[in-house]
């Protein structure tokens, strides 16, 4: 990227980025990234509002007791840790087995292209 | 009453003072260009900074006002704990490699990639200062507060006396260390910080037959079964349960459009490092979050809630009296100075966020128009360290005594309201434009410090900053289920009412530079 003197954007190499944008290819990458990220992102977020609104309005089955003193609030709780440690290590394999290796391809590409 | 040995208390913390100071005295001696000085020549591995986040981010508001929050709320200081984690995952799977492709050194980068350059990059500043600087006068408070119940200061101008000396350690360290020096500070923190509420973990957890159920009825036997159950804080009335709500979203969404959080992704090689960063992050601040559930009901249990009510430092003295109670006076000094230089550790952090947003974004490419001489910038960037280090100073002098909670609770909602909509709509949103990126981020900051200004934090209530006037009309005192929305739906509108469209050619290239990593910035060679 650069700016011109006035500020205003201008492309800053003879790449066509719009041709590969719109390569089915790099449209495939897009998706696969997007399509695990976007319902994830909305899944532990609806999980996480679950979890604030039983916190906030339902005391009395939060304080449930389940065993010894640990109650059903805690164990949510603790359940909102192991939800994030697990999602954090899905998403870590899922891009380093899908996303690396074709993110890699694109770049080798274009610094290719930006050679010639 | 003041517990433990002030002298000792000093003489460790002084030691950490001592040994970072060669640290960072050695790593800085590369400190030339502006990618050194701001990004540390993005030398750092993903590990590295991913302690280094986390040294940032278990601020003081975390230790001691989580483990005080738990010793007397119980359970309503534990959901804290899970918003301030949580959050995180916003920064993984949507914010952190994006932005390391896409971006230099500030928030700011990434926004005028394809937006028109000055007036974003000024409304970014204006935000990325804006939660600097509340985010710096709660930790700038909780260094007056913390200080009078570890050293025995209790009058007030011992108290600003020494919120001045630890400006002025943090002005040398930032001066002296760029962005390199900062890390290593940020590191060894993390490290002391949880290495130390790791031995009182299990230190608590031991005298009750390492069993959690046992520790919980022992705190309930002291404190009352209520202090297992939700709702001791929030679930009073149901204005407050709603707040509770609005506090639950400005947390989980805050943390991502943090500047100095988001700076921390510039200072590793690849957007892969940034990736490896985020992970060490959440592993160490929920292993810490862990900790403070068990030190907060330990030292409910231990300690008393009266006695910490009691102490100098309140609510926030819970985790150093449990270390008293346990260690004794040395493992008090040390957990003392463990969280002195959480304060000093964040706060650098914080000032060389605000220095390099107002050096690279606003003297830069708004004043010069990006015709700077070399390290021109960094210049610039040193005498702002300088001139927000004494406005801290000043500020933090000035809020002695004020709720540091509602200080950090209020930068979260302002970066979630200001930030967090402009980066997702700019990384995500093709047809994104100037206009909504301006809306949404001074929208966004202005609903969040307007319904502040107008609730029962600053006046009409007790616990107010100005309990003696009235002029309070919004309820709550978190603005975040107000101003959040607002700042999507204000970079929504101005979006579609834009009727100049943005440049489709950059468009295409940020998209596929940020999803394959082509052209960002590499790490610089020494």
């Amino acid at each position: 990227m650069a700016h011109d003197d006035t500020g205003t954007n201008v492309p800053s190499t003879a790449i066509d980025y719009v041709a590969i944008e719109e390569s089915p290819a790099f449209i495939e990458h897009k998706r696969r990234h997007r399509s695990f990220v976007f319902p994830l992102a909305i899944a532990f977020l609806l999980w996480y509002f679950l979890y604030v609104f039983l916190a906030d309005y339902a005391h009395d089955f939060m304080s449930i007791k389940v065993f010894g003193n640990i109650n059903v609030g805690l164990l949510l709780g603790l359940s909102q840790f192991v939800t994030t440690f697990a999602i954090t290590t899905w998403y870590v394999s899922f891009a380093n087995r899908k996303l690396d290796p074709a993110a890699e391809k694109f770049r080798n590409e274009l610094e290719e292209a930006e050679r010639a | 009453m003041n517990v433990g040995d002030p002298i000792l208390n000093i003489s460790i913390f002084a030691a950490f003072v001592v040994v970072t100071l060669i640290i960072v005295l050695r790593v800085s001696r590369t400190n030339k260009t502006a990618n050194d000085f701001y990004a540390a020549g993005r030398s750092f591995s993903g590990g590295q900074n991913g302690t280094a986040i986390a040294g940032d981010y278990l601020s003081a508001a975390s230790f001691l006002g989580i483990c005080g929050a738990i010793a007397i709320n119980g359970y309503d200081g534990f959901l804290y704990s899970i918003g301030f984690l949580v959050a995180w995952l916003v920064a993984l799977l949507l914010v952190a490699e994006l932005l390391r492709n896409t971006g230099k050194f500030t928030m700011a980068d990434v926004l005028s990639f394809r937006l028109k350059e000055r007036p974003v990059r000024l409304a970014a500043a204006t935000a990325t200062l804006a939660v600097c600087f509340f985010y710096l006068l709660a930790q700038m408070a909780g260094a007056g507060g913390l200080v009078s119940l570890l050293l025995g200061v209790n009058d007030r101008l011992g108290q600003s006396v020494v919120i001045a000396v630890v400006g002025f350690i943090m002005i040398f360290y930032v001066l002296i260390g760029g962005m390199k020096g900062t890390t290593w500070v940020q590191i060894i923190k993390a490290v002391l910080l949880i290495a130390g509420a790791g031995v009182m973990t299990v230190w608590v957890l031991a005298l009750n037959g390492f069993n959690l159920s046992t520790l919980l009825g022992q705190a309930a036997s002291v404190a009352g079964e209520g202090i297992l159950n939700p709702g001791a804080q929030y679930g009073l009335t149901g204005l407050s349960r709603l707040d509770f709500v609005s506090l639950a979203l400005a947390l989980v969404l805050g943390t991502a459009g943090l500047p100095h959080v988001l700076m921390r992704f510039y200072t590793v090689p690849t957007a892969k490092e940034a990736r490896r960063s985020v992970v060490w992050a959440i592993w160490l601040i929920g292993l810490f979050y862990l900790f403070t559930l068990v030190l907060g009901y330990g030292a409910a249990y231990l300690v008393g809630k009266d006695a910490i009510l009691a102490a100098p430092g309140g609510v926030n003295s819970a985790a150093p009296l449990l270390a008293f109670e346990l260690g004794g006076s040395i493992l008090l000094a040390v957990i003392s100075a463990v969280a002195f230089a959480t304060i000093l550790a964040v706060v650098a952090g914080l000032t060389i966020t605000a220095a390099t947003s107002f050096a690279h974004d606003v003297y830069a490419n708004v004043i010069k128009k990006g015709a700077v001489p070399p390290n021109g910038e960094v210049k610039v960037a040193r005498i702002t360290v300088v001139v927000i280090g004494v406005l801290a100073i000043v500020g933090g002098i000035g809020v002695q005594g004020q709720n540091i909670a509602f200080l950090v609770a209020l930068a979260f909602a302002i970066a979630a309201s200001a930030n967090l909509p402009t980066i997702l709509y700019s990384l995500f949103w093709r047809k994104f434009t100037t206009r909504g990126a301006l809306w949404s981020m001074y929208g966004g900051l202005g609903s969040a410090l307007l319904l502040i200004i107008f609730s029962p934090v600053i006046s009409g209530a007790e616990t107010s900053m100005f309990s003696n006037v009235d002029f309070s009309w919004f309820p709550l005192s978190n603005p975040g289920i107000v101003s959040i929305p607002l700042g999507f739906f204000l970079g929504w509108l101005g979006t579609v009412t834009s009727s100049v469209k943005e440049d489709p050619q950059i468009a295409a290239e940020m998209e596929v530079r940020s999803l394959t990593g082509h052209g960002a910035e590499k790490a610089s060679s020494h």
